[in-house]
């Protein structure tokens, strides 16, 4: 919505040149900060109300069950930086495991399935990128069409849920890293997490990583500064694609299933993960890391619900949804004061 | 030489935006590009700078050919570019802005202390000591632009540096700062090419300018040899004789008895200095100056569009507040904005929809206006104003701009206001609208609507107006009652020299 | 022939024809409509009766996307509406009470104008982006639906209830009525008041809009109250013929669909120019394709596909940059290039 009422106003009340910056705080961090504040807050009244939710277990499995939408956030973190949205993200998921299921219930070993099934998503995030770059859709109506693309995909292939008995997806599944005091995370767990740091260090130290914030920041600028940006753009959709499907595939090891169904509104839950991560949803400012607190809040608001016992999971979405509120007021008022 | 344009020709559908222009930059001199909004200014700097080809003609950069296809081409056989709206990332790091895309790496990562190093040198370079961590946003717009320049010289092999009216934001202040990093990169022999709308400003720093005028090159001068006002006469393109020889109609003088509307110290920081003006009943008043003097601003701030800081406006002797146009139009307030296509029509409505929109906004979407009523009042101004094509059911983007500015006055005309603003209504429209244009605000005027009429049509100023404000550099200057010893002459001195009071 | 084809309903109401052809091939007796006590029987009249509450959310959504707005959270409110409307049924000591089941769907219907507000208050007063806004109430809906329902899927006995989404009237499904009488409504709203005119305008320039003195921030708040009022009936309609309210099931993916709707209608997603009845239309169309692969016997979400076809084909449609890349002449491309370059 463009605001209609006030104009934009030039800056005023400048200082001279080589004066200091007009304020200290680094307004990019305050969103992040504000997610650790809340995280913290919430893990404190957790450890204070419940017996048993300060074990260092609790927190693992908070990992363990959201390994998948770890990944999938991360990328979409990547689209929403360029200030775009990815909505197939839930969708793709679903077909990888409805791929990967089928083709293993079919005899294919693993050692093919496994990489098809990430290239599935990949395929559909670059024709998602191309089509958004190259013939200027709005970012929603693409992978709103490539949802659609995706889900109607894996209904047509198969409309249950099929058990996944592959030995070597059996054995991924069950694959445990312990520490000494008994404590466990999944295989799932290390793949999100070597997700996160690789995503995290090619956004901070990487020419790509660095455009990505550009054409958040100011897509035409980028373009009149020499960026590639429509190459960055098409990127940034297909890797998050490829977040998507790799989500999808920790997904069939989380559940050992392939269904048309999994992932229904999983692109709500990264988008809502990424916002309270403090990702401006206008692109250009917020860190993996913030994402990363984002699926943490998610998870610790379902954990604290099923510690309380009698809370039933539909605060898991009204807590969300307050959240994100708060949340998108924050981003306003911190950029209407950069501004 | 380092750079020789010669014979560029330019031709977009329907105009030839440049017509066998030649250009040319000297080592270490500010240059300046002077002309009129539509005299060519950006198609030459585009085409200089690669983003439009050329459809004939030749460019020379230091005695080479070249032929650029994009910004980044041009950039990197030197020549680059800081526009007027600070093209940077404001989310990024002011080191970043000056790097990115050419970041400075080690190990195949981005060599971050490297970067911070060198972009204080950089900016060391035009006498800015800051910290270039910070996000860029954080830092003024004159500091920003700083940056801009800091980029766009970084190169290393910078030959010609472009600044697009660089000072159309900046306060005096920051404008001398930006003129000293000027002259430092005049010192380094960097050739600099100088687009601005102030006067003076051209006149402190440039050392020769070129005037086009409608795509056509007019002449290229010493600044020291042509005095303002010549310059002026050659950019609107009528000789200081034929400027004096224009037609005066004793225009009767007005009624001054009932005022509309008194504007006591009325301001808006950055776009428009605090000033005093009173219209009457019956009164057409004429703002002149050059682009980018203030005057649209002015016409703004009298219509509600953007909110004054300082001053106050009476309406009818009474003190008003205008927060939206409406509030304006409540009070019998009409503004017709210079910009048609972004701020006037609604192309994809029909020219009927377009001509009651206005009335239609004050009475509320409850109460519309009945069909009959529409066609009637649709069909009154269609034929008055001789609308082509004369069928209100057209979409009012396949009108001609004349015709679609024939519209918009339309649309405010029926809402029978007291007071009708009309921002640069004759631009752009062929001769025959023009006249009809001229005409009905005179008969309008006779009627007793008072009108502020904004032009950057000397004669047509003249022509029409009881009495004229002359702006410039973003102030009300003077106030002229157009009486038989004011001409064009007159108010161009006003304009160039900003000096008020003595007649040649 | 040229101006049929170029009507802007020619394509939507071509697609619609196929549609219900091709269903000959596989049922004979498609088009059969019987009165069997005193109802009519029939696939079409299905299909009227099943589009209703798709057709209602379709009209709210053409007006927010005149604006150049968008809704998400439309389900989320059809899934309240239901929810809050079982609940106080739940609760009545008479639930066969005419009058109490009307002040119920008065009371669940406010409810909902209470949540168009809240996303025309972020939108046209905090300047948020409509997706963003929207989707807020989206998320945080669906939870609310559960926390009314508390988590179970409510049912209800209530005849006059029954009424609105199964009911007949006069040998008519009233769920077709209603829809009906909204159709009329909007049309009577936007057309014979200057009301469609002012969100034509908003939606074709923010801008010019408010130069010429409309009070966009009203009319804007206005059309996110109209949508959700409208998917609050629609919630209603489709709890009433389930007799219960599932928090999950209503409403579920209908913002996608009434957003095609729209799209397939001819209404642009960047504002402006909107159509009433090709809203209605591409509600309606939608509607056959699901009833049509029942009929065909493949899975009813296979449509999707068919729909991202459909939605993929339209956008490029509308893309003025595909139609110079893949119609233009060889200039026409280049030119379009430069003026991305350009911009």
């Amino acid at each position: 919505m463009i605001d209609v009422t006030t104009p934009p106003t030039p800056q005023r009340n400048r200082p001279l040149l080589g004066a200091k910056r007009v304020y200290k705080a680094n307004t990019k961090h305050i969103p992040v900060l504000a997610t650790l504040v809340l995280l913290v807050v919430m893990y404190s009244v957790g450890v204070y109300n419940y017996d048993g939710f300060g074990d260092t277990q609790v927190v693992l499995n908070v990992f363990v069950d959201n390994a998948f939408l770890l990944v999938v956030a991360v990328g979409m973190t990547y689209v929403i930086l360029t200030g775009g949205i990815d909505l197939s993200v839930g969708a793709v998921i679903a077909l990888t495991t409805t791929v990967a299921a089928t083709l293993l219930e079919a005899g294919w070993p693993a050692g093919v399935v496994l990489p098809l099934a990430l290239l599935i998503g990949t395929v559909l995030g670059l024709g998602m990128g191309c089509v958004i770059h190259f013939f200027k859709v709005e970012p929603f109506i693409a992978t709103l069409a490539g949802m659609f693309l995706a889900r109607g995909l894996s209904l047509l292939i198969n409309r249950n849920s099929i058990p996944i008995t592959n030995d070597f997806w059996t054995q991924m599944a069950q694959k445990r890293f312990r520490f000494d005091d008994g404590v466990f995370i999944s295989l799932n767990v290390v793949i999100a997490v070597i997700v996160v740091v690789l995503a995290a260090l090619v956004l901070a130290w990487t020419r790509f990583g660095r455009n990505i914030y550009a054409i958040g920041g100011n897509a035409d600028s980028a373009l009149l500064m020499g960026l590639p940006v429509g190459r960055t753009r098409i990127a940034v959709y297909t890797f998050s694609g490829f977040c998507a499907s790799l989500g999808g595939v920790l997904y069939s090891f989380y559940t050992s299933s392939g269904y048309s169904l999994h992932g229904q509104g999983l692109e709500l839950d990264a988008i809502a993960a990424v916002v309270i991560g403090g990702v401006l949803l206008t692109g250009g400012s917020g860190y993996v890391l913030g994402t990363v607190l984002g699926v943490l809040v998610l998870g610790l608001i379902q954990t604290i619900i099923t510690f309380q016992g009698d809370l039933n999971s539909w605060w898991t979405r009204i807590v969300v949804g307050i959240l994100l509120f708060a949340f998108i007021v924050l981003q306003r008022l911190v950029t209407r004061k950069a501004k | 030489m380092v750079l020789q344009m010669t014979g560029i020709r330019k031709v977009f559908p329907g105009v030839v935006a440049l017509d066998g222009v030649d250009f040319r930059l000297l080592p270490g001199e500010i240059h300046a590009l002077m002309g009129e909004n539509g005299a060519g200014k950006s198609t030459l700097i585009k085409v200089l700078t690669g983003v439009y080809d050329i459809d004939g003609g030749q460019i020379e950069l230091a005695g080479e050919q070249v032929r650029f296809t994009g910004p980044l081409q041009a950039q990197q056989a030197g020549i680059s570019t800081v526009y007027q709206e600070v093209n940077l990332c404001p989310n990024l790091s002011v080191a970043e802005n000056i790097f990115i895309g050419r970041e400075p790496r080690r190990f195949g990562r981005i060599h971050w202390s490297e970067m911070r190093k060198r972009a204080h040198t950089s900016l060391a370079r035009l006498d800015l000591d800051i910290d270039v961590s910070a996000q860029l946003d954080s830092y003024s717009l004159a500091i920003q632009q700083m940056v801009a320049i800091a980029r766009a010289t970084d190169v290393g092999n910078t030959k010609v540096l472009i600044l697009d009216e660089p000072t159309s934001s900046l306060d005096a202040s920051e404008v001398e700062q930006l003129f000293a990093v000027m002259r430092r990169l005049k010192d380094e022999n960097v050739a600099i090419l100088f687009v601005s709308h102030f006067l003076d400003q051209v006149y402190e720093i440039a050392d020769r300018m070129t005037v086009l005028r409608n795509g056509r090159l007019i002449g290229e001068y010493r600044t020291a040899e042509l005095p303002q006002m010549q310059l002026v006469s050659k950019m609107i393109g009528k000789d200081l004789e034929a400027l004096e020889q224009i037609e005066e109609h004793a225009r009767e003088a007005p009624r001054q008895e009932t005022k509309i509307i008194e504007a006591k110290g009325l301001g808006r920081t950055g776009s428009i200095a605090p000033f005093d003006l009173t219209i009457h009943a019956g009164e057409v008043v004429g703002l002149a100056g050059l682009l980018g003097s203030g005057r649209t601003e002015l016409a703004r701030l009298l219509f509600g569009a953007d909110r004054p800081d300082s001053g106050e406006l009476d309406v009818d002797g009474t003190p008003a507040k205008f927060h939206s146009p409406r509030d304006a139009m409540t009070k019998g307030i009409a503004f017709s904005s210079e910009n048609r296509r972004t701020e006037g029509i609604i192309g994809e409505l029909t020219v009927r929809e377009n001509i009651i929109l206005a009335l239609q906004a004050a009475r509320g979407w409850t109460r519309p206006i009945p069909r009959r009523r529409q066609d009637e009042l649709v069909d009154k101004y269609v034929k008055a104003l001789q609308i082509r094509p004369a069928d209100p059911e057209r979409l009012v983007r396949d009108l001609s701009g004349g015709n679609q500015q024939k519209v918009l006055l339309a649309r405010w005309l029926i809402t029978e206001p007291r007071l009708l603003i009309i921002d640069e209504p004759t631009r752009g429209i062929d001769v025959g609208a023009k006249a009809e244009i001229q005409r009905l605000v005179a008969e309008l005027a006779d009627g007793g609507m008072a009108v502020l009429f904004v032009s950057a049509e000397l004669e047509e100023v003249l022509r029409l107006s009881h009495k004229i404000e002359v702006l410039r550099d973003r102030r009300l200057v003077e106030e002229l009652v157009n009486t038989d010893d004011v001409d064009a002459d007159r108010i161009m001195q006003t304009i160039a020299s900003g000096t008020t009071g003595a007649t040649p | 022939m040229t101006n049929l084809l170029r009507h802007r309903l020619f394509w939507p109401i071509a697609v619609l024809v196929v549609l219900l052809a091709s269903n000959l091939v596989f049922s004979n007796n498609f088009f059969t409509i019987t009165l069997q006590d005193g109802h009519l029987y029939g696939s079409l009249i299905d299909i009227l009766r099943r589009s209703a509450p798709l057709v209602l959310v379709a009209l709210g959504m053409t007006l927010v996307i005149s604006t150049g707005g968008i809704d998400l959270s439309v389900g989320s409110v059809m899934a309240i509406s239901g929810a809050l409307a079982c609940l106080l049924i739940g609760d009545l000591s008479n639930p066969d009470s005419t009058t109490s089941v009307l002040l119920v769907v008065g009371a669940a219907i406010a409810l909902c104008l209470v949540f168009g507000l809240w996303n025309g208050f972020l939108v046209a007063v905090l300047g948020i982006q409509p997706i963003i806004a929207t989707l807020i109430l989206m998320v945080a809906g669906r939870g609310v639906a559960q926390l009314i329902t508390d988590g179970q899927i409510l049912n209800v006995h209530s005849a006059p209830y029954r009424v609105i989404g199964a009911g007949y009237f006069l040998a008519v499904p009233v769920s077709f009525l209603i829809a009906a009488a909204a159709v009329a409504l909007t049309v009577a709203l936007t057309r014979r008041t200057a009301l469609g005119l002012l969100l034509e305008s908003v939606g074709g320039s923010p801008t010019a809009s408010r130069l010429a003195g409309i009070r966009a921030r009203r009319i804007t708040i206005m059309v996110y109250v109209f949508a959700a009022a409208f998917a609050g009936v629609a919630g209603l309609i489709y709890s009433s013929d389930v007799s219960s309210a599932d928090s999950n099931a209503a409403g579920n993916l209908i913002e996608l669909n009434a957003i095609l709707a729209v799209v397939l209608g001819g209404t642009a997603l960047t504002g402006g120019r909107f159509s009433i009845a090709g809203s209605v239309l591409g509600a309606v169309i939608i509607t056959t394709l699901d009833i049509t692969a029942v009929s065909v016997g493949v899975p009813v979400e296979t449509t999707l596909l068919f729909k991202a076809i459909v939605v993929i084909i339209l956008c490029l449609a509308q893309s003025p940059t595909f139609r110079a890349k893949v119609f233009g002449r060889f200039a026409t491309k280049k030119a379009a290039t430069r003026e991305a370059v350009a911009a």
